[in-house]
């Protein structure tokens, strides 16, 4: 039996998963304070670019149970957050992992390639390295989407001590309205994501829980579109 | 048979703990929806709260003002009204004498002031944001004198690191951070959008800032108690932070 390295570190597993519970946490507990006052306008106007003033998210997707509870688990929640997240891209840029997630030229040919090979326009799996366009896209769009979340949440939190900072992203009213978004794009991006895992690449649950990853069994190798192909193909025999 | 094959004990072992694993945050995600986490959790974030304060008094300037968003029209009657008690709380004079603001606690000159002479301590009017807890906005025109000049006439001692707003609105009450209290912006306003203060708005006076959430604001003044030690408050005892710092 040959001993593998693991395809994820450990580090990026344990930050992986830390990252999981805590962005369910944050976006929980957002959400239960978002529906404290489910609407972006200022009292006695009106707002431009939201269609569901006053409609509040469904209680079961909500964390915190009350607005105190869920602005005390968002303002601990958001350091384990902050500090996961330090510990992952120092890990990423000192190993030079980096290099697997950042865009490169042809990046974007081959996007349109998976997108093409998904809805059955092209009939054999695009060539890839670790990842595949549309996932280093993915992996490449989230520590910006954090960094979006980061500067609009201090915004909101501080607009007095951090005027500067609510002025550049125009106005409490504003920030409050690109934290949301970004936090919506960031569930969009996560759902897909925990989609296309069970739908595409189950195995990988393995390669970031134990590390264990068989590359025979990688969606290039099996040709993986969502549903089809799950088992790995059959070869013939030697 | 264990020890015949050990290659095959691992994977069992293995599988054993990914089960358990995912069991586990399967009822720690399920568990999430709409409660409020568990019990357990209730140390570790009265933990964060405190280190938050710290980040939160690292950050605070005197200097870092409300702009009061320039361009918008001020909120006016859409400004919510807000007390505890079951009707809008009015100080009854035939009752309980004349209304006095009583400033104390650890000052030179403990003070008792009617409005007409809180009115004719140096005031200003100051247009700026009110932050609520809940996460809406509003812009008012507060006219009154501020904490800071009330502290200097009564002589507030430099060991007085916190003040207690009282009110008579059912006890309700809130205590600060004295930087926070003797912030340029913080007044005892008695005017609102140009009018004297209304009843639902805190008459005869209540404290205003923008450096703080809407529920440290205390309406229906009638105690400013400098103190050594923070005196908690209506809600800061009920589990909303007590800093609340803008």
């Amino acid at each position: 039996m040959t001993r593998h390295p693991p395809r994820h570190h450990w580090v990026v597993r344990v930050t992986h998963w830390v990252n999981t519970v805590a962005i369910v946490l944050m976006v929980g507990s957002g959400f239960r304070i978002f529906n404290a006052y489910p609407a972006f306008a200022r009292r006695g106007e009106t707002f431009c670019c939201w269609p569901w003033e006053g409609q509040g998210i469904p209680a079961w997707l909500t964390f915190g149970g009350w607005l105190a509870g869920a602005r005390n688990w968002h303002f601990a929640m958001m350091w384990v957050l902050l500090l996961n997240g330090c510990v992952y891209l120092a890990f990423v840029y000192l190993r030079g992992e980096w290099r697997d997630l950042v865009p490169h030229r042809g990046d974007a040919r081959d996007a349109w390639e998976m997108i093409r090979f998904y809805t059955f326009r092209r009939a054999d799996h695009p060539r890839q390295g670790k990842h595949n366009a549309l996932q280093k896209l993915t992996y490449f769009l989230l520590p910006l989407i954090a960094l979006a979340l980061i500067l609009s949440g201090l915004a909101i939190w501080k607009p007095v001590q951090l005027s500067p900072l609510t002025a550049l992203l125009g106005g409490y009213v504003w920030a409050r309205y690109w934290h949301f978004m970004a936090t919506l794009l960031l569930v969009a991006l996560s759902a897909i994501h925990v989609f296309m895992v069970f739908a595409v690449d189950p195995y990988s649950m393995r390669a970031m829980t134990t590390g264990g990853y068989n590359e025979n069994l990688s969606p290039e190798s099996r040709n993986a579109r969502p549903f089809t192909n799950i088992l790995p193909r059959r070869r013939p025999a030697p | 048979m264990n020890q015949a094959r050990p290659e095959s004990g691992a994977p069992l072992d293995r599988r054993l703990f990914l089960g358990v694993g995912a069991a586990v945050a399967a009822e720690l995600l399920l568990g999430a929806c709409d409660s409020k986490g568990p019990k357990s959790a209730e140390r570790f974030l009265r933990y964060m709260e405190r280190k938050n304060e710290g980040v939160e008094r690292a950050l605070f300037r005197h200097t870092a003002m409300d702009a009061g968003s320039p361009g918008h029209r001020l909120t006016g009657s859409a400004l919510p009204s807000y007390f505890i008690s079951p009707k809008v709380p009015v100080w009854d004079e035939s009752a309980r004498g004349a209304w006095r603001l009583e400033v104390s606690g650890m000052v030179a000159r403990p003070l008792s002031l009617t409005l007409p002479e809180l009115t004719r301590i140096p005031h200003i009017t100051d247009r700026v944001n009110h932050y609520c807890v809940e996460g809406w906005a509003a812009i008012e025109a507060w006219t009154g004198c501020r904490l800071r000049d009330l502290a200097r006439i009564a002589g507030v001692s430099p060991e007085a690191k916190f003040v207690d707003f009282q009110s008579f609105d059912s006890g309700y009450h809130e205590s600060w951070d004295i930087e926070s209290a003797l912030h340029p912006q913080t007044v005892i306003a008695y005017g609102l959008d140009g009018r004297w203060l209304g009843a639902a708005h805190g008459a005869p006076a209540r404290l205003y800032s923008p450096v703080k959430l809407g529920y440290k604001n205390v309406k229906y003044l009638t105690r400013i108690v400098f103190l050594p030690a923070a005196n908690g408050g209506y809600w800061s005892d009920r589990g909303y932070e007590w800093y609340a710092g803008v």
